[in-house]
């Protein structure tokens, strides 16, 4: 229970949250129709708070603590589908359990919202936080934007909310689970009706709600028209990128927080540049304030949408960078880490592949990375031709 | 055809000849008048009712999965609740939430979602037809396929009298999760279907309601031995119609003397080999469990 954490600094528009009650303030002032929940470590305080914030008469979302995660996406499915603004939060293993109707959400083009505490996969279990649960549903259909702390979480729940709905595809707002869904930081919110503003009323194409116009949700498809209906979810999901781009405009004007859809971090006139996604991007900013003061021209590119993957952008954010180290904290086994190759794409779109590419592991199941671990990395040669890890004992 | 029958479920739906499922979906549709919503999940009703681009459905509907009949419902539930609330559904208007799923769908793989479902009283009503095994891939074995029955993956043979578990009592289930009422039809006795229909649909929170559904393909018979077979399987006490209302259990059908269940057996190719020498036990031991159950059922009901 952590609810009790919130608490204000005198004579300014900070507060104090946790990245998980973060996103419960941000649902708080949305108030969402239906969320169906189901605890796990480290979603739980989000529907915790959340739940509180319900019984306290500070939102009225009917929750229903539904046995599983499969069963939470069902019935968001359904929700949203009868034409409800409908959410679910979860992590790891519980977003494994519902991958099997994260397709069917994004196939019936429903535009859910789930926050996500990203978790290390068992086995072994492990409660902490890494991103291989995002990128094991990655192919899931879903919008997924990361958050660097506790006031982007806040700001993306907004902004992925107008982005899902506007394209009608769900979305993930992903925190790192412990790292930023447990740490306290100040942030800066909303006026409750600014936000209500920005999130205004959602009205649903076709719902079953509507007797007047009855539809038939989630058919066969077979041959003759399946192939159309995902082409049309691809078109869809391409759309992503454009909206985006307005969309933080808007939020830009009511919050003064302009967004972007990469950050680049003293990249102009970067000679090397760190990329990942993440909480760990707080760390890379301030070793390479560190590293600037001393004349080094270090830089970072920060993932925030990872799907869809802006490839052009990303290409254009490091086209003049020559050495690039991409950190992860997954592991793709068989493969290479996923935003390495994503990130590799993205400069091929350039057409000029003159940049080397080093892929990095690390933190893997929790395991912490400093800022120190951050100035070896740059210090070292990126040959590209082996995955290295950081911080392995 | 009569027009009222196909006014929530079109014809031109692709079913087998002779299925009952369109029967139990217009029966249990038309016993109420209040705007419903249907929630299916995978299996035979759905894969005949909604080829892309056509639907049978003349009601709003929604397929999701195969195993989350009961929770797609309690989203959908959930939603009707939360606009009541907020003022976008009129107070008083009644809706209705209905979930056909096959048996498959609701005694094995979508049970924990009907067990969430029921034990947090969403207000709806979950349907099961039930034809005893998978027959929308082809006749392999569920939890309600009967002992000594042969299906695809229980066949039959030298060292095989088919089923060697009987079936799951899904009933005495669904009954321990404090709902108001439960009731065992059969599509064989459309006018019990009707009745136990409009009982439920006048109630609030989860009703549930079991409906043996004789499959003309894969029980293997004539098809035009649908309704005689659906009677038998009552008339030999092995699908007894009762119901479960309020904590009292009544039986709706009884006859002094009840047919032998080999009345039932014989009928069948599902059963064929019951027949032959050196199986005599297994229909000994189907009879002791179809009369164990119906003792076990006077004992807790009375007869209406």
């Amino acid at each position: 229970m952590i609810q009790n954490t919130r608490y204000k600094i005198q004579d300014t528009k900070y507060i104090a949250l946790t990245g998980g009650a973060a996103a419960a303030e941000a649902l708080r002032q949305i108030n969402p129709d239906v969320m169906p929940v189901y605890p796990i470590t480290p979603q739980t305080p989000i529907i915790e708070t959340y739940a509180k914030m319900v019984a306290d008469g500070k939102a009225d979302t009917e929750m229903i603590e539904v046995e599983s995660e499969h069963s939470a996406m069902s019935a968001t499915v359904g929700a949203s589908a009868a034409g409800a603004r409908a959410m679910t939060a979860s992590s790891s293993q519980g977003i494994l359990l519902m991958s099997e109707i994260l397709p069917i959400a994004s196939g019936t083009r429903l535009p859910i919202l789930m926050l996500a505490s990203a978790r290390a996969l068992s086995a072994p279990i492990s409660i902490h936080g890494d991103h291989q649960d995002m990128m094991f549903v990655r192919d899931a259909g879903w919008i997924q934007i990361f958050s660097e702390n506790a006031q982007e979480v806040y700001d993306n729940v907004f902004i992925a909310l107008k982005l899902a709905e506007a394209v009608r595809l769900p979305a993930m707002v992903i925190m790192d689970g412990f790292t930023t869904s447990h740490s306290v930081e100040n942030l800066e919110t909303l006026e409750d009706n600014i936000a209500r503003n920005f999130a205004g009323d959602y009205q649903p194409k076709d719902y079953l709600l509507n007797f007047e116009d009855p539809k038939t949700f989630g058919p066969v498809g077979l041959q003759n028209s399946y192939f159309e209906f995902k082409r049309s979810q691809i078109e869809a999901t391409n759309e992503v990128i454009k909206k985006l781009a307005g969309i933080n405009q808007d939020y830009g004007k009511i919050s003064g927080r302009k967004y972007d859809l990469v950050e680049k971090y003293k990249l102009d006139d970067a000679e090397k540049a760190i990329v990942v996604a993440g909480s760990t991007a707080g760390t890379v900013k301030t070793a390479v304030d560190e590293l600037r003061e001393k004349g080094e021209k270090v830089g970072l590119l920060k993932i925030k949408l990872f799907r869809p993957f802006p490839y052009e952008q990303i290409g254009e954010a490091l086209k003049n960078v020559k050495n690039i180290a991409v950190l992860e904290r997954t592991a793709s086994f068989g493969s290479n880490p996923p935003i390495y190759s994503e990130v590799i794409q993205g400069l091929y779109t350039m057409r000029e592949m003159k940049h080397s590419v080093q892929s990095y592991i690390f933190g893997l199941g929790g395991r912490e990375i400093f800022k120190e671990d951050i100035k070896k990395v740059f210090g070292q040669d990126f040959d590209g031709k082996e995955v290295r890890y950081i911080g392995l004992k | 055809m009569n027009t009222n029958l196909a006014k929530y479920l079109a014809p031109g739906h692709s079913t087998c000849a002779g299925c009952g499922i369109p029967a139990i979906v217009r029966t249990v549709l038309e016993a109420t008048k209040d705007p419903v919503i249907v929630v299916n999940v995978t299996g035979c009703l759905e894969v005949t009712s909604t080829l892309y681009p056509y639907s049978a459905w003349k009601v709003p509907y929604i397929h999701s999965a195969f195993e989350n009949g009961g929770a797609t419902a309690a989203g959908v539930a959930g939603t009707i609740k939360a606009f009541r609330r907020r003022n976008k559904i009129p107070a008083g208007k009644k809706i209705q939430v209905v979930v056909f799923a096959g048996d498959g769908g609701t005694y094995d793989i979508g049970l924990q979602s009907l067990s969430g479902a029921l034990e947090r009283q969403h207000d709806f009503l979950y349907v099961c037809y039930d034809n005893e095994a998978y027959m929308n891939t082809g006749g392999q074995r569920s939890g309600a396929t009967p002992y000594g029955a042969d299906t695809e993956t229980t066949p039959s043979g030298k060292q095989s009298f088919g089923k060697r578990e009987k079936r799951k009592d899904l009933m005495s289930i669904v009954v321990a999760h404090h709902l108001k009422y439960a009731a065992q039809a059969n599509v064989a006795y459309l006018p019990d279907l009707k009745k136990k229909a409009e009982k439920a649909f006048e109630m609030e929170g989860p009703r549930f309601l079991l409906v043996l559904q004789p499959c003309t393909n894969l029980w293997k018979y004539a098809t035009s031995e649908y309704v005689n077979i659906g009677k038998l399987a009552t008339e030999t006490n092995f699908w007894p119609l009762w119901e479960y209302l309020d904590g009292k259990y009544k039986i709706n059908w009884a006859t002094e003397k009840p047919k032998p269940i080999e009345e039932f057996l014989k009928t069948q190719g599902r059963f064929k080999h019951l027949f032959k020498p050196g199986n005599e036990h297994v229909i000994a031991e189907m009879q002791k469990e179809v009369d164990e159950n119906w003792r076990r059922l006077m004992n807790l009901a009375e007869v209406d």
